[in-house]
């Protein structure tokens, strides 16, 4: 697909100038600059508190920031909106609210609806498309506080694909959803990368970094080390992000090595 | 007293046809609105901004010295809206929490309004009779004009929820993601909020300041019992506010010195207790009438299992047993036996034999069914035992309970993963269906 050839410029999709943000005037990132290429599946990762949910914030126009500024595809995000999808964390909205499954997915299209305009049929289309490639068809019709945490988390899912971007920011979307959930997300993270779309993920589990992603920005506070996976994923710069945990984090890396083997054959 | 009914439901006082338009039409835009002021957890704000907008209907009325509807409406609105601002400011910039800050702008301003009204009251302005009503409503003293300013507040606030609704669903639902997708957020908050003080405003005559927070709150709240669709609530919650407006004009029609917002806030709670109580899916009387029927089913369930135990220990299918063998082979109280063997008699699964030997005896339909129950016990035992390594004298509880849950599709899985075993842990055997009934072991 060639979503991103709407631009015809070479601007890279995500752009982050001298970003420093503080809550309180606590500093929560500090100085953070970085590029990211096209069509890369980018984790970030960091110790708890590192910023990392914060900084796709920042880019999503959630935070302002002290100072910096973020591009997307060299222009500000208020000329960009609709070529980025957000999946929240899922903890971040009451899942009690009176609305269906398909209610939930078609709210992606609400991006591209303009005021006062209900969805069509087109765009009811594309929301069943999205909840089927994340296996959720069936439940189009429930309500959302039936579904388990995996599926509340596919439905986010399904409603940023429907919002058909070409960037799209996750908050954790692997975070304590089952097996299944995993897979399905994971296979859809390579179908978005194989479609040129850019994926930037926050992720906490560390053992699964280097078999899902093939780039990391390594974040604690400031930014540790951005790059392809086998480059930059090294012990030193683990050492750099998790200072203090290295002892733990030498037994994860040996633990993900392991894992290594497993888990590529079942991904065959 | 037949006479003042004709009279109210015949509408034949054109005085009454504009106060009932005003009130229903209030009604019907405060459940609406009201479901969004709760979904997004307001229902206080909306409460203190109902008690806040005193001060600013008084000031109008020391400015202009005359109960001028626009007048009121305009100094309630910007009041509505300081308190707002105040609220905001107090919640960012202190370490007092948000209910602290909220019930703390809504104490002081009512309280600063019921000063100025005791004020005017004291003034000797001949005017001034009747602005107490604002505190509890008086509907029948609503004139022509402020019924028409009112009631258009009204059709605007309703009108502005049909065009906006699925802004307002977004932006009340995930506001993170509407920010994301680029929603004006600022301008929906000051829409949101023009809208509840707006709503407020309108029901200052009819409902008064003291209790207009509920007919936002209550319709919402009892709308919620009915539906999980969220177009269905605001209908079920503007016809909430609409039945109790009626219902409160109608005992201020009928009794004149009655103030209409309590009667419309009692009609609402009548409301809401029936659908506490009585709504499908969600009402106390269904959740306890499912759990009735589960504990029904569960005790006969044990009932058809004790027969066939019976029958396993000593070979008679065809003996009939009294409840005293029964309860000697399984604890239960005689008389849920009495009640669950009547049921199964019932429903053809027991026989009940009254001659001599009189007792109860399975049915070949009761018997497919204990034995179902039964192989189900045996599968999760042996599953436990297998699969899961728990010793044989750990598995009997959890399958006890079990037997009662595990569904066909699951029990063929348990079947297949065990590869259609004939002997529990315990070396009981694993009773198979009959060939010839389908049903349930298919």
């Amino acid at each position: 697909m060639t979503h991103a050839s709407k631009t015809g410029a070479s601007a890279p999709p995500v752009e982050v100038h001298d970003l420093t943000v503080s809550y309180q005037n606590k500093p929560v990132l500090w100085d953070v600059d970085f590029t990211l290429p096209e069509g890369t599946l980018t984790a970030i990762v960091g110790p708890n508190g590192a910023g990392k949910s914060t900084l796709i914030k920042v880019i999503m126009g959630l935070i302002e920031p002290v100072s910096g500024h973020a591009l997307i595809y060299g222009k500000p995000l208020q000329q960009m909106r609709k070529r980025i999808a957000y999946v929240p964390q899922r903890e971040s909205v009451d899942w009690n609210f009176p609305v269906s499954v398909l209610d939930v997915v078609l709210m992606g299209r609400y991006a591209h609806l303009k005021m006062f305009r209900r969805p069509g049929r087109r765009d009811r289309e594309l929301a069943l498309q999205a909840l089927e490639k994340v296996g959720m068809a069936a439940y189009s019709d429930r309500q959302i506080a039936q579904l388990s945490g995996g599926q509340q988390q596919r439905v986010f899912l399904a409603r940023a694909l429907a919002q058909d971007a070409d960037i799209y920011f996750m908050d954790e979307p692997f975070a304590g959803v089952d097996a299944s959930t995993e897979e399905h997300i994971l296979q859809l993270l390579r179908e978005l990368r194989s479609a040129g779309r850019t994926v930037i993920v926050v992720h906490h589990d560390l053992q699964t970094v280097s078999d899902y992603f093939d780039w990391v920005l390594m974040l604690n506070l400031r930014l540790v080390a951005i790059g392809p996976m086998e480059t930059t994923f090294t012990k030193e710069n683990l050492q750099k992000a998790y200072g203090g945990r290295l002892n733990i984090l030498t037994q994860v890396i040996e633990l993900s090595r392991r894992e290594n083997f497993v888990r590529e054959t079942e991904h065959d | 007293m037949t006479e003042i009914w004709a009279d109210f439901f015949l509408l034949q006082d054109p005085n009454l046809r504009w106060v009932l338009a005003g009130t229903v039409m209030l009604g019907l835009s405060a459940g609406a609105l009201g479901c969004f002021a709760v979904l997004r957890e307001r229902a206080l704000v909306g409460d203190a901004v109902a008690h806040s907008v005193l001060p600013g209907v008084c000031l109008a009325f020391i400015i202009t010295g005359d109960k001028d509807p626009l007048a009121l409406l305009i100094g309630s609105v910007v009041f509505g809206w300081i308190s707002l601002l105040v609220m905001d400011f107090v919640i960012r910039n202190s370490k007092i929490s948000t209910d602290t800050s909220i019930g703390m702008v809504l104490s002081v301003f009512f309280g600063l309004g019921v000063v100025m009204l005791t004020w005017i009251q004291n003034s000797g302005n001949a005017n001034q009779s009747g602005l107490d009503a604002f505190l509890f409503g008086n509907a029948a003293s609503m004139l022509p004009e402020d019924v028409l300013l009112f009631g258009f507040v009204s059709v605007m606030v309703l009108v502005t929820i049909i065009l906006l609704f699925k802004e307002l669903k977004l932006v009340s639902f995930d506001p993170g993601f509407a920010t994301v997708i680029g929603y004006p957020m600022k301008r929906m908050e000051v829409l949101m909020a023009t809208l509840l003080v707006v709503t407020i405003t309108a029901g200052l005559q009819a409902v008064g300041v003291v209790l207009m927070a509920s007919m936002l709150i209550i319709p919402a709240a009892a709308a919620r019992y009915w539906t999980d669709s969220l177009v269905v609530m605001l209908v079920i919650a503007a016809g909430v506010g609409a039945i109790s407006a009626i219902s409160g004009t109608f005992v201020s029609y009928t009794a004149p010195s009655m103030p209409t917002g309590p009667w419309m806030v009692v009609s609402a709670a009548a409301l809401f207790t029936l659908s506490f109580f009585f709504a499908p899916a969600r009402g106390e009387f269904q959740k306890w009438r499912r759990r009735r029927r589960q504990q029904e089913k569960v005790s006969g369930e044990n009932i058809l299992k004790t027969l066939y135990k019976l029958e396993e220990r000593d070979g008679l299918s065809a003996r009939s047993r009294t409840r005293r063998e029964i309860l000697k082979k399984r604890r239960m109280e005689p008389a849920s036996l009495k009640k669950g063997l009547r049921r199964l008699v019932s429903q053809g699964l027991v026989q009940h034999l009254k001659g001599q030997p009189s007792g109860y005896l399975l049915t070949e339909g009761g018997r497919e069914e204990a034995k179902r129950i039964v192989r189900i016990h045996r599968l999760w035992e042996l599953y436990l035992t297998e699969k899961l390594q728990l010793p044989g004298d750990h598995v009997h509880d959890p399958a006890e309970s079990m037997e009662h849950v595990i569904t066909p599709e699951l029990e063929q899985q348990l079947m297949r993963i065990l590869n259609n075993p004939e002997e529990d842990p315990h070396n009981k055997r694993i009773p198979k269906a009959s060939p010839r009934s389908g049903g349930a072991a298919l």
